[in-house]
């Protein structure tokens, strides 16, 4: 059986900008995949090539076996696609947008009026499609295009940060959908730089950073694969230099204690990754108290996501992700992608 | 949000279903051609309907043309624009061809801001059968509006004492309207497709509008003008609309040999003008086809 989608070597610039410098993964059918990584990684020009709107300097991809560089309509006939950005028009009432979406997919013109309106009922729509969408929120528009992507009964339905600006509740229903989705047997493709939300969803994932992958694999392989396990550990709710440094001091002295890092930001608390063991916890109190260093909170849990983009680009999601939304010019991308 | 719904529905809605539409290798695509397009079509007069000031600055204006420069010229010679045609006569067949040339001239506005907020790619990431089907989205659209302008400007023409041509004339004119409704909506939405946004497309519209209407026969006759201007307004697609419909309005007993239109080197028939147009409309049509085709990155 082909690979639900197949992305191998793909690679686009913009101008001098390399969005995408060399991205390979695979997703089987049947599962959710998850795309993560910090804004300006390239997920969205990965998706764009994908969905047939932007045409890849170089590489490799097929939907269900077909390349999308050579068949682009057989190819959007499959795909679902769900934009990071929603485009609606205001004009059109929800229902109306339904229309014409299911004529853009030649939907035979009996079964569209019924079609429309189960995805209305699935999607919890119908107060809402005989309004204009104009008058919609965010996570009503989301749903209607998650009804708009779904029209067609794509093998693979492909969502862009589909829970970006969306409050707590609208993201939940998203997510409850995405896994409802899964179990009728649609591939799903959703990027993402939230990791819980990867954490949460996807069957396997791969983590880009800088137009490449630098993990690709189940969360928990990823994880497992990192080794050891991650201890936070606070001496006071805020602890002095003086304090962490000599604590770190002791700490690494310990056998069982691989690395520590003071997190200045947070107080100076103190990540340690040690040894996947029972009595870290107890031995780590011990010998701080030795030295007559109180403990305000220790925690011990298994790696993270966020430790392995960590491990592999010595930042976290959260601080790549600020560094990188300070220097892009979103203005200047806009126009160049107009060209 | 489902809680209403049983699960085994739930699954039935969401499972994938490659053969949902029509496979579309073995499938004649004319008929997604005419699907899509209808479904194109239908959206713009819906914004039509619930957004209409365009539809009433575009029967105002044209209104407004007569009645100005039929003032204007109101005390002119008699004769002066050819015997026996009185200057209403001779200016409504220029605002015929010209309001439905700026309709169509700004056809590719609604094409660009879609581009600009993202409902473009709708269009591009669906299996459309041709893209010209949003072309042909528009011109339909254009075409119907440029009918009800057409319309109106008939009527207040007639009003203003230059009579009503008979049926054939009406469906003679109806023709012309189309042929350089579709050339020239076409071309709009070509630059709509290869300009980098709205401001360039308005530019364009901008310095192509005016200076066409004054080097055509919209307004004069060609032996009022410069040489020069002779030539370019011979040259221009307008006059190739306006001419044949003047005649129309001068002549009951028309016919596809009469000669309508002088320029400085021959006579053109009523057929050859209508061949001139076509030829115009093809080949706008050929030339934006790479805009269509190309990818947008
Ligand atoms: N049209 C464009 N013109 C120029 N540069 C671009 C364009 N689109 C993207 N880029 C650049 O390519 C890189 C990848 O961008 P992309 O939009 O694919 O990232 P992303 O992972 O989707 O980020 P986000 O989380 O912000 O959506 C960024 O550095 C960005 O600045
Ligand atoms: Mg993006």
């Amino acid at each position: 059986m082909s690979a639900a989608v197949l992305i191998e070597n793909l690679q686009k610039s913009y101008g001098d900008v390399q969005a995408v410098k060399n991205i390979s993964f695979t997703v089987q059918p049947g599962e959710i995949f998850g795309l993560l990584g910090p804004n300006g990684a390239g997920k969205t020009t990965t998706i764009r090539c994908l969905c047939t709107l932007s045409k890849p300097d170089a590489g490799k991809i097929e939907v269900g076996g077909v390349s999308a560089i050579a068949l682009p309509k057989a190819v959007r006939q499959r795909l679902g696609y769900v934009a990071q950005e929603v485009a609606p028009d205001k004009v059109l009432t929800g229902r109306e947008l339904l229309k014409l979406q299911a004529a853009l997919y030649h939907l035979p013109q009996k079964i569209i009026g019924d079609r429309i309106q189960q995805l209305i009922e699935v999607l919890g729509l119908e107060e809402y499609a005989n309004k204009k969408i104009g008058t919609y929120s965010g996570g009503i528009l989301k749903r209607l295009d998650l009804a708009a992507g779904l029209l067609h009964q794509p093998e693979v339905l492909v969502l862009d940060e589909p829970t970006v600006g969306l409050d707590i509740e609208s993201r939940m229903v998203v997510w409850e959908f995405l896994q409802e989705l899964r179990a009728a047997g649609t591939t799903v493709l959703i990027t993402s730089h939230y990791l819980e939300e990867i954490d949460a969803l996807a069957d396997r994932l791969a983590i880009i950073d800088r137009g490449v992958v630098i993990a690709e694999g189940k969360p928990s392989e990823l994880k497992d694969k990192l080794g050891g396990d991650r201890v936070t550990l606070r001496i006071r709710e805020f602890t002095s230099d003086e304090e962490a440094d000599k604590a770190k001091h002791i700490l690494e002295s310990l056998p069982f204690v691989e690395e520590v890092i003071i997190n200045a930001v947070q107080g100076n608390s103190l990540n340690l990754i040690v040894k996947s063991g029972q009595s870290s916890l107890s031995k780590i109190e011990q010998s701080l108290a030795e030295v007559e260093l109180p403990t305000f909170s220790l925690a011990q849990s298994r790696p993270s996501l966020d430790d392995v983009y960590l491990a592999a680009t010595g930042q976290t999601i959260m601080d790549a992700q600020i560094a990188a939304s300070s220097t892009r010019d979103l203005k200047k991308e806009k126009k160049q992608q107009m060209k | 949000m489902s809680q209403s719904i049983s699960s085994s529905k739930i699954k039935s809605v969401l499972t994938p279903n490659p053969s949902i539409s029509k496979n579309s290798e073995q499938n004649s695509s004319l008929g997604d051609f005419i699907q899509e397009t209808l479904a194109l079509t239908q959206r713009l007069f819906i914004q039509l309907q619930r957004r209409p000031s365009t539809l009433i600055a575009g029967i105002i204006q044209p209104f407004m043309w007569l009645v100005l420069f039929g003032a204007l010229f109101s005390k002119a010679p008699s004769g002066l624009f050819g015997t026996d045609l009185s200057y209403a006569k001779f200016l409504a067949p220029g605002v015929i061809v010209f309001t439905a040339f700026s309709g169509a001239l700004n056809a590719g506005l609604p094409v660009m801001f879609d581009r600009e907020f993202g409902f473009l790619n709708r269009l591009l990431v669906a299996p459309l059968s041709s893209r010209y089907s949003i072309v042909a989205a528009s011109t339909v659209y254009i075409i119907a509006l440029s009918f009800i302008q057409t319309a109106v400007i008939i009527f207040a023409s007639a009003i203003l004492g230059a009579g009503l041509p008979g049926l054939a004339g009406l469906s003679a004119i109806a023709l012309i309207v189309f042929l350089i409704v579709l050339g020239v909506t076409a071309l709009s939405l070509g630059l709509a497709f290869a300009l980098p946004g709205h401001i360039e497309l308005i530019a364009v519209i901008f310095v192509t509008n005016l200076p066409l209407l004054f080097a055509s026969t919209a307004l004069a006759p060609l032996s009022f003008m410069a040489d020069w201007l002779q030539v370019i307004a011979s040259l221009n697609p307008l006059t190739y609309a306006i001419e044949p419909i003047r005649y129309i309005y001068g002549h009951g007993d028309w016919a596809i040999n009469s000669i309508v239109m002088d320029t400085p080197w021959f006579g053109f028939s009523f057929g050859t003008v209508i061949l001139v147009l076509l030829a115009f409309d093809a080949l706008i049509l050929l030339a934006i086809q790479p805009l269509l085709r190309r990818r947008f990155a």
